[in-house]
């Protein structure tokens, strides 16, 4: 256990000293929110769907999660680069212990910057609803702390997975390009996943964020106003999170256990 | 201590290491000497559980690697060719999270990073960031940090590469002293005859693939009829200039040392 510990402090440790990196990462998730927030908004009022803000700040918090968790698992290519992998690959401790401990620190961190995400929306205008519209509901930031660290799990496994396979920075481009922003784009974070063609339904039904997402807004704003607000249900985001975050951590063990240099 | 039969490595059609078999004792500081591309490092790396042999059978302090490879594990430390520190981490930090991970226990632990980092001369630095050290000052982290959890075998690859004349002196005294002391044996690779001369008890020369020679110093000046160690090699390896192929690892290094320059 020891060596789980250590590795997730690890984590922890390089993510308080760089304070300006906290910074900077929370950029252009606020970029989004105030830019697409305030841009879109009347467009979005306009089609009789609401305040955009209010929808739009569950998806800007699921992306800082997603960025920072699948980054958090990538950062083992700087590990490979700069020599510090070895280190734990010779250790003698199994080394699902190491990866399971890297994980979790780069899921701790990724659901840290989540929360910093939503004070940032709270002081943006964001609040938190009842499912029938009554008051705000300030119960509901507990519930959204749970999809934020499911979500972080997920992809902080991922990126493990990824970390332990990929060898160079080409690699890295490419998986940026080619699956970290798809995931975005179709996870529901920006548009309701409602009423789109029969094709890119099936797509964003694949995209792992789009449980995330639905399940942050939909215990953030609920039912309130706009059936579209939940895709899907509380239960079945649940589900479908926990059993990809058993697979990807399985997958990301398996991986690593089979690193050689 | 190491006991090394008909090992061998290839990659796809290449030979890395071919067939080599060899004995090292307890205690005993061994030097593997060869031109580039003759095999060391591809031998070290079997030898520290991070490449699985294609043939031959490997035993470290008994443990066959590949079926008791924790127990194996613990028994040696490593210092690699290439930094392994944590950059982003203190002196101590390293030590530490090196210390947990190899079960050392806390009291212990302490106390024996307290005498490595002072006797490295480390310990005014301990809270410094390790990317704020010197080539030299990472060097002495990384063999203080082998020596931490008192392993039985010590693998030191090329670990003067880049050092100056100074350091590298002060660097084999240390672990000579330690040699001694601790009586751990201690399996080192080098370009450098003069290190391998003045530490080494006994030298093996490997040159593609395969031992060519192996025995004291003197053993191999004889056999080859010179009179220094450096003219006993190139009579055993040859004067032709040995170019390896740009390989992903070059490229990777290259690139980190770029970035540790920012």
């Amino acid at each position: 256990m020891g060596a789980i510990y250590i590795m997730w402090l690890r984590e922890l440790k390089r993510y308080f000293r760089s304070k300006a990196q906290i910074i900077v990462s929370l950029g252009q998730p606020t970029l989004y929110l105030l830019a697409l927030g305030f841009g879109f908004g009347p467009v979005f009022a306009k089609a009789g769907a609401g305040n955009y803000i209010q929808f739009i700040a569950p998806g800007v918090i699921g992306m800082t999660v997603l960025f920072s968790s699948i980054f958090s698992g990538m950062a083992m290519l700087w590990d490979r680069q700069f020599g510090f992998l070895k280190e734990t690959l010779v250790a003698p401790v199994p080394r699902i212990q190491i990866i399971f401990g890297r994980t979790l620190g780069g899921a701790t961190v990724a659901s840290l910057q989540g929360l910093l995400m939503l004070i940032v929306c709270l002081i943006a205008g964001f609040r938190p609803l009842h499912q029938n519209g009554a008051g705000h509901n300030w119960l509901a930031l507990p519930a959204a702390g749970i999809f934020i660290g499911m979500i972080a799990l997920v992809f902080a496994a991922l990126g493990s997975s990824i970390g332990s396979t990929i060898k160079d920075m080409q690699g890295f481009q490419m998986l940026m390009n080619f699956l970290v922003m798809p995931l975005f784009f179709l996870s529901g974070a920006l548009f309701p996943l409602k009423n789109l063609g029969r094709v890119l339904t099936w797509i964003t039904h694949l995209d792992p964020l789009a449980y995330g997402i639905d399940g942050l807004r939909g215990v953030l704003i609920g039912n309130w106003q706009f059936s579209f607000n939940w895709q899907f249900n509380f239960m079945l985001d649940l589900c479908i999170l926990a059993a990809l975050a058993a697979i990807f951590l399985g997958t990301s063990a398996w991986l690593f256990s089979r690193i050689e240099v | 201590m190491i006991r090394v039969e008909n090992l061998t490595k290839t990659f796809g059609e290449f030979t890395a290491v071919k067939d080599i078999t060899f004995e090292v004792d307890s205690g005993e500081v061994f030097a593997f000497l060869g031109p580039n591309g003759a095999g060391k490092t591809t031998t070290i790396k079997m030898l520290t559980t991070l490449l699985r042999p294609t043939a031959g059978r490997i035993h470290l302090d008994g443990f066959d690697p590949w079926v008791k490879q924790r127990e194996a594990r613990q028994c040696f430390g490593i210092v690699f060719q290439d930094p392994s520190l944590d950059g982003e981490q203190t002196a101590y930090e390293n030590m530490e999270l090196h210390g947990i991970l190899y079960h050392v226990p806390h009291k212990v632990r302490v106390e024996r990073i307290e005498q490595l980092l002072k006797l490295f001369e480390l310990w005014e630095r301990r809270k410094d960031l390790v990317k704020t050290f010197s080539g030299g000052m990472k060097r002495r982290l990384e063999i203080a940090r082998g020596f931490l959890h008192t392993p039985k075998i010590l693998f030191l690859d090329e670990p003067t590469l880049g050092l100056d004349p100074q350091s590298r002196n002060q660097l084999w005294t240390h672990v000579k002293g330690l040699n001694e002391r601790e009586n751990t044996t201690v399996f080192l690779t080098t370009h450098y005859m003069d290190e391998a001369d003045r530490v080494a008890h006994r030298i093996a020369v490997m040159d593609h693939g395969a031992i060519v020679a192996i025995g004291t110093s003197a053993e191999l000046k004889a056999k080859t009829n010179t009179d220094s160690l450096e003219n006993a090699f190139l009579a055993l390896t040859g004067s032709s200039l040995r170019d390896e192929g740009a390989n992903s690892t070059d490229a990777m290094r290259r690139f980190a040392q770029m970035w540790q320059k920012r």
